[in-house]
């Protein structure tokens, strides 16, 4: 019977299967970082438990981490102790940590595919809701709640409800000044935040297939914006390439091995998905969001949508609400408006090829006066390649700040918040009422719009620049 | 895991589409609340006005939805961060159940782990249930009964819902779940075997 490739994935790590779609799944990597990491493992020790596979744990801080320059575990002080225990922790349990400071460090979702721990076909979870970014990897990754990662520890597996497939089809090619952070936000206001619950989605199509594998993780990471725990893009070429000599990924004769595993890894011709859609993407415009939540996007040149003109009642009830926090008025153009700060960064647009395309269009610019502007690369080996281009010095010309890598503003844990009522453009994946910050107002954007927004002083359309 | 075989008690209507858990406890709240408890994290931004004044306005801080036990919520109830922080804070208020038409995946696992039922019902149901409520000025009882797998509305209507069968049974014994799943170590051991020489690479990250 043919297969979809999230079926192959699934039914290769069934261990026992519960019956109504439960099964008890073999998992092949966990990552954990600072917020979570440390009370896992002390819940564990409480409990007298060893974690199964030390091996096959990598951990690293980033959440609650301050990205300030010259930062140590200890800046943001309510951190402090949760970085130190991480530390203590993983020593004890023979994990491996990749320390503020040291080669591998990161933001978890950046740094997994970066060092290779993050293969095709594999099984990855984090507590972490952002784990679908490894998706992109072709990897079964989802998030998962602190006491299922215990369970995960302990056991090396986790029970599971199998989610129903989606596909979601990209053809064409991408227009001036279109990332594939425009792709999906644009996807997500087409098909909604709650399109994907209960499911899984398979990205396909030709945009994904000539997407580098930097925008393939971006596209996956708003997996969980469409309320779908995993997203995940078929391993080609580009993928074996990426991975190859990466510090731990495989070498010499298991990477043959691998390689014809992994070449097996996609959905068969005329597999049957429980929702299949297409999205042509050379109508996506730059786009933007303009309210709370993810659903809120529209294209830079589009009108602040007017909620009376929503036909579903509960939807139009949160466009109010939305409309009301972010301080907008329906029927007005997005582009214009004026921002008090733009946020570079996050496990979804804070990779190189982001920071390139950032760099390019701040290139001999200034940041607008008015505008506080920062760029927290995803990790120090993104941090040390960015500096190894001049991507450092083109920012700090431009007046933005370069700071060291972790989730900074993009969850707000580490301390590194907006100002109340203040206004930011941020490359980041959730724009909830207060995510940056009590009373902060997020417009979600790609690298490139969000330098448009810092060197304007306003939401601006990037291809006018 | 907390056991849940019965509740009785009021059920109280929050019904907004896609609440995510920023909003059922707030990035800010994470770290406070590791010394005020869970439970006064609930909904912060909602609940207060200003650092822990209750605000009047909103329905948790009115009698007799206060003592609520159930809440009925609308589609992609706890949507967003995996924080087990949400399902903890709804438990430590007093919910032993939510009733929603769809959830948030990482949420809906979250809650079986923190003694709260997360169930499945249409919106049409919960929203004859939220009116009853409201008629009733908060003063009337819905009934879950997860060994039948139903909801019984004031005006004695029963739904049915249906709860995953391994979750379901955890959540009627109490019974642990690592305890569960170490018990099959020879399961386990076995898929192992047969895997690793399929997959070598899985075993050792190199």
């Amino acid at each position: 019977m043919p297969q979809t490739l999230f079926d192959k994935i699934w039914e290769s790590h069934v261990i026992e299967d519960f019956g109504d779609g439960w099964a008890l799944l073999h998992i092949d990597r966990l990552l954990i970082h600072d917020l979570g990491g440390a009370p896992a493992l002390n819940e564990l020790k409480r409990r007298g438990l060893k974690v199964r596979n030390p091996e096959l744990v990598f951990a690293t801080p980033d959440h609650a981490v301050s990205s300030a320059p010259g930062r140590t575990g200890e800046t943001f002080p309510e951190g402090a102790q949760l970085w130190s225990g991480l530390r203590k922790m993983t020593r004890e349990a023979g994990i491996r940590l990749f320390d503020l400071g040291e080669d591998g460090q990161g933001i978890v979702h950046v740094m997994g595919p970066e060092l290779g721990l993050v293969l095709p076909g594999a099984t990855l979870i984090c507590g972490d809701s952002h784990t679908c970014t490894n998706g992109g990897m072709g990897a079964l990754a989802f998030g998962v709640g602190s006491t299922e990662c215990v369970h995960a520890l302990a056991t090396q597996t986790i029970r599971q409800r199998k989610p129903r497939r989606m596909r979601i089809r990209l053809d064409g090619a991408l227009g001036q000044g279109v990332t594939p952070k425009d792709v999906i936000l644009h996807v997500i206001g087409k098909f909604g935040a709650a399109a994907g619950v209960e499911h899984s989605i398979e990205y396909a199509g030709s945009a994904i297939r000539q997407m580098d594998i930097d925008g393939r993780l971006t596209i996956c990471n708003l997996s969980v914006e469409m309320g779908a725990k995993s997203g995940i893009v078929a391993p080609d070429d580009k993928t074996f390439a990426y991975l190859a000599g990466r510090p731990f990924a495989p070498g010499g004769k298991v990477l043959e091995q691998a390689l014809l595993h992994w070449r097996s890894l996609a959905s068969d011709d005329d597999a049957a998905f429980d929702r299949d859609e297409t999205v042509n993407v050379a109508e996506v415009s730059p786009t933007i969001t303009w309210g709370t939540s993810p659903q809120h996007a529209i294209a830079i040149d589009d009108m602040i949508p007017d909620p009376s003109t929503e036909s579903d009642l509960d939807a139009r009830a949160t466009m109010r609400a939305a409309l009301d926090y972010m301080g907008l008025e329906a029927g007005r153009s997005i582009a214009g408006t004026k921002v008090d700060w733009v946020f570079i960064g996050s496990c979804t647009n804070s990779r190189l090829s982001d920071l390139r395309d950032a760099a390019r269009f701040a290139k001999d610019r200034r940041v607008d006066a008015r505008v506080t502007a920062w760029v927290v690369p995803g990790s120090l080996a993104v941090k040390r390649q960015a500096e190894a281009e001049g991507l450092d010095r083109i920012f700090r010309n431009a007046g933005f700040q370069w700071r060291e890598p972790g989730c900074s503003m993009c969850v707000a844990a580490n301390g590194e918040r907006i100002p109340p009522g203040a206004r930011c453009v941020s490359t980041t994946n959730r724009n909830f009422v207060g995510r940056q910050g009590p009373h902060a107002r997020t417009h979600l954007a790609s690298p490139a719009m969000a330098v448009a927004a810092a060197v304007t002083g306003a939401i601006s359309d990037v291809r006018c620049l | 895991m907390e056991k849940l075989t019965t509740v009785e008690g009021v059920a109280v209507p929050i019904l907004r589409i896609n609440i995510d858990t920023d909003q059922i406890t707030p990035g800010k709240e994470l770290v406070r609340m590791r010394t005020e408890g869970a439970a006064a994290s609930l909904f912060a931004y909602w609940r207060y006005i200003g650092d822990r004044e209750p605000n009047p306005e909103f329905i948790l801080n009115r009698e007799p939805w206060n003592k609520a036990q159930i809440l009925l919520a609308d589609r992609n109830f706890g949507c967003g961060s995996s924080r087990e922080s949400a399902p903890q804070a709804l438990r430590a208020w007093g919910f032993r159940a939510v009733i929603a038409p769809s959830f948030g995946g990482i949420f809906y696992n979250n809650c079986f782990r923190n003694g709260l039922l997360p169930i499945e019902m249409p919106i049409e149901d919960i929203r004859s249930i939220a009116m009853q409520m409201e008629a009733a000025q908060g003063n009337a009882k819905v009934i879950v009964d997860l060994s039948n797998q139903t909801v019984t509305a004031p005006d004695g209507t029963r739904k049915s819902f249906k709860a995953p069968g391994v979750l379901r049974e955890m959540l009627l014994l109490g019974a642990d779940e690592i305890d569960v799943t170490l018990r099959r170590a020879a399961e386990t051991d076995a898929f192992r075997s047969r895997d690793r020489i399929k997959r070598p690479w899985a075993y050792r990250a190199a």
